[in-house]
């Protein structure tokens, strides 16, 4: 009987672990300035998004959730990197500094500040559930998806904005395993799908692009406006 | 089962145009399977008018009449745009070298899949991904054209709309949290709806704004707009048609399914969120409508400002109202189908964009110039078109409600829409002829007007019995 209470409270705690190293994520890509780094931020948030399941499945004793971080896995940690290498791959491994419309700090000041809405928004939901890994994953998530939103807005590039777009979902996914653990199955492999192509149309998009115009700094078009 | 092949056919006919070997006319493999799914919608409309609801795959897949009213749009515009595709992309194809039309209609057929697919999912995550698909599988055929301008209205149009895809995504999740916390039954619609008066109210609120922000970014609601008059306005002009007369009303329909959930409920007054976006949405697009200098771009703002009534309209709430909804939502795909294959006859004939320097279409080039009139009549709620109808039952319904105020401002803002795209099209249609270049118009085009324009007239005059029969029950499945 002790045992279990003890493995319940550590999986509780590294759950936890797991939501503030993926807050943090949220809040690096925010501050990095170099695309690859953007992606291995990316591919990070995603092994702590699967970590989570893991140990959400382990506490409810549901193989569904393995499932999930199986998937989340292969698809975001794995094929996703790939794709992006072979579409886009020379501009991902440019050495280079990516512009911001904001520098670093003010930046990371207004994260802090979305971050805080987004406990704040999330509070008066978690008046109704008792369960403590929906209090950690659902604000975590929903701080992890206005700081993707925020992260596209602040970024001219086109990768770093698709990366934003993936950590979007990333967040929406962080938490959904906790509080729609029991979503059917073939509803997560068509979302996990989905998300592998929108990396697909928007890596050939960027392509297209880079082709079209020689550059991907998507925030400099500007020919389509209202005078 | 015919569920099930209206979503099968488009989905073969895309799978053969991708397989190698160039064998089979693309434009008839579409035309066919845009003809058999038409068929298939309308088989499926006339039985939904009697048996409340067909099911295909219980808890997955199934239709009731408001589904079968969206199928049965998707499916007219779709079939028009197949036909209006054939002469179009071969005319272009004419002038520009490098055009490809295979995977051209291999879009087109997968983008249908996807719309045809929103209204038939019943399960609501399914919904969710059917409504991202439709953005992911139309962003190449948005930038078609890829010049600069195609490119960068599609990179804006997957942004913004994936965007909001992820926010609709935590607001879909947290109304599967809620109504799992209080009912064991499949995550559809109608499960929903009934299990929705015992749900948290504040998660039920909450989730309701992420889906109408989220999908709203979709719609093209006001603060969130930017990217649709810029990919409506780039895009081919088959394409444009899909994506401003169907796209957004499919969209359009997944938030409005949410509305029975507030019944007998204690969360906020939803139909008030929803006046008070739709009136934002329509008074800012009748201001931009006037001041746009791009004809497609006008008709693009008009979209923005017909998906405010309809939203208007479903918040007033009573069943009149909603029958006004229904009724425009037909009425404004159709009307829309027509303005964009006008502009699209029209950009082949004179190859320019703007307003201000074309002049006389009556006389240079008199289909031209009938088409854009009769589509600007039917978009703007001429009378003899399905529009005024609409428009006036969700007048007499928001008055009979005694929503002055809402009603007065929508009417305004609806006269000043209708006096910027009359005066504007007017500048086109009449006055002294400009040199234009000397082009034919293909048969194809034509037929696909022809198709269109008569039910925007015949459903202005006259609403046939079974045409009643389904909107009246859409009407009523918003309600209580």
């Amino acid at each position: 009987m002790f045992d279990t209470t003890m493995i319940t409270t550590s999986l509780v705690k590294l759950n936890a672990l797991a939501g503030g190293l993926f807050l943090l994520t949220a809040f690096a890509l925010v501050a990095t300035r170099q695309v690859l780094a953007c992606l291995r931020i990316y591919i990070g948030q995603s092994v702590l998004l699967a970590f989570s399941a893991v140990f959400l499945g382990a506490l409810h004793g549901s193989v569904h959730l393995f499932l999930v971080a199986g998937i989340t896995l292969a698809i975001k940690s794995i094929l996703i990197p790939r794709l992006l290498r072979r579409t886009v791959g020379q501009d991902i491994y440019a050495r280079r500094e990516i512009s911001q419309i904001l520098n670093v700090p003010a930046s990371l000041l207004i994260a802090v500040a979305i971050a805080f809405a987004a406990y704040a928004a999330a509070t008066p939901l978690l008046a109704v559930s008792a369960d403590p890994n929906e209090s950690i994953n659902l604000p975590i998530g929903m701080a992890g998806l206005f700081l993707g939103a925020y992260t596209i807005c602040v970024r001219r590039e086109a990768i770093p904005q698709l990366i934003g777009i993936l950590a979007m979902e990333n967040g929406a996914f962080f938490a959904g395993v906790s509080i729609a653990p029991g979503l059917p199955l073939i509803a997560e492999l068509a979302a996990a799908f989905d998300v592998l192509i929108i990396a697909l149309v928007m890596g050939l998009l960027t392509r297209k692009i880079q082709e079209a115009m020689g550059t991907t700094a998507v925030g400099e078009m500007t020919s389509l406006r209202e005078e | 089962m015919e569920l099930l092949y209206i979503l099968c056919i488009p989905l073969l006919a895309a799978l053969g145009l991708l397989w190698p070997g160039r064998r089979i006319s693309a434009q008839g493999i579409t035309l066919i399977s845009s003809l058999c799914v038409l068929i298939l919608s309308i088989e499926t409309a006339l039985r939904t008018i009697s048996a409340k609801e067909i099911i295909a795959v219980p808890g997955f897949i199934s239709c009731d009449s408001f589904g079968a009213l969206i199928l049965l749009l998707v499916a007219v515009v779709g079939f028009a745009a197949a036909i209006f595709s054939w002469g179009y992309i071969d005319k272009i194809g004419e002038t520009r070298k490098g055009i490809m039309v295979r995977p051209y209609y291999a879009l087109f057929n997968l983008f249908m899949v996807s719309m045809l697919a929103v209204p038939l999912f019943s399960q609501v995550a399914l919904v969710w991904i059917a409504v991202e698909l439709t953005t992911l599988l139309s962003v190449f055929l948005v930038s078609f054209a890829s010049t600069p301008e195609a490119l960068e209205a599609a990179w804006k149009y997957v942004v913004l709309t994936c965007m909001g895809a992820a926010i609709a995504l935590l607001g879909i999740l947290m109304l599967y949290w809620g109504m799992s916390a209080v009912s064991q039954g499949p995550f559809t619609w109608e499960g929903l709806t009934m299990a929705s008066s015992k749900m948290s109210p504040s998660i039920l609120n909450t989730a309701f704004f992420f889906i109408l922000i989220g999908f709203g970014a979709k719609v093209g609601l006001v603060p969130l707009h930017t990217w649709l008059p810029d990919a409506h306005s780039q895009a081919p002009s088959p394409i444009c048609a899909l994506l401003s007369g169907v796209e957004t009303t499919v969209v359009l329909y997944a938030i409005m399914r949410l509305f029975p959930l507030f019944h007998g409920t204690s969360a906020a007054n939803m139909g008030m969120w929803l006046v008070i976006f739709g009136l934002l949405s329509t008074g800012v697009a009748a201001f931009l409508l006037i001041q746009a200098k791009d004809y497609k771009r006008m008709f693009a703002f008009s979209t923005v400002e017909h998906m405010g009534i309809i939203l208007v309209a479903v918040g007033i709430g009573s069943y009149g109202a909603h029958f006004g909804a229904m009724l425009q939502i037909v009425g404004h795909g159709l009307a829309k189908a027509i303005c964009f294959f006008a502009a699209g006859i029209t950009l082949l004939t004179t190859d320019n964009r703007d307003i201000g320097s074309i002049r006389g279409l009556i006389r240079t080039s008199p289909v031209c110039g009938f088409f854009l009139m009769v589509g600007a009549l039917g978009i703007a709620g001429a009378p003899p078109f399905a529009v005024f109808l609409s428009e006036l039952s969700i007048f007499k319904a928001g008055l009979a409600s005694g929503q002055y105020l809402v009603t007065g401002l929508l009417a305004v803002f609806i006269v000043i829409a209708f006096v910027g795209v009359l005066f504007q099209v007017n500048h086109m249609v009449f006055g002294k002829p400009a040199p234009t270049l000397k082009t034919t118009i293909p048969g194809t085009c034509m037929a696909a007007l022809v198709i269109v324009v008569l039910p925007v007239i015949l459903l202005g005059v006259y609403i046939p019995g079974p045409v009643y029969d389904l909107l009246r029950l859409a009407a009523y499945s918003l309600g209580r």
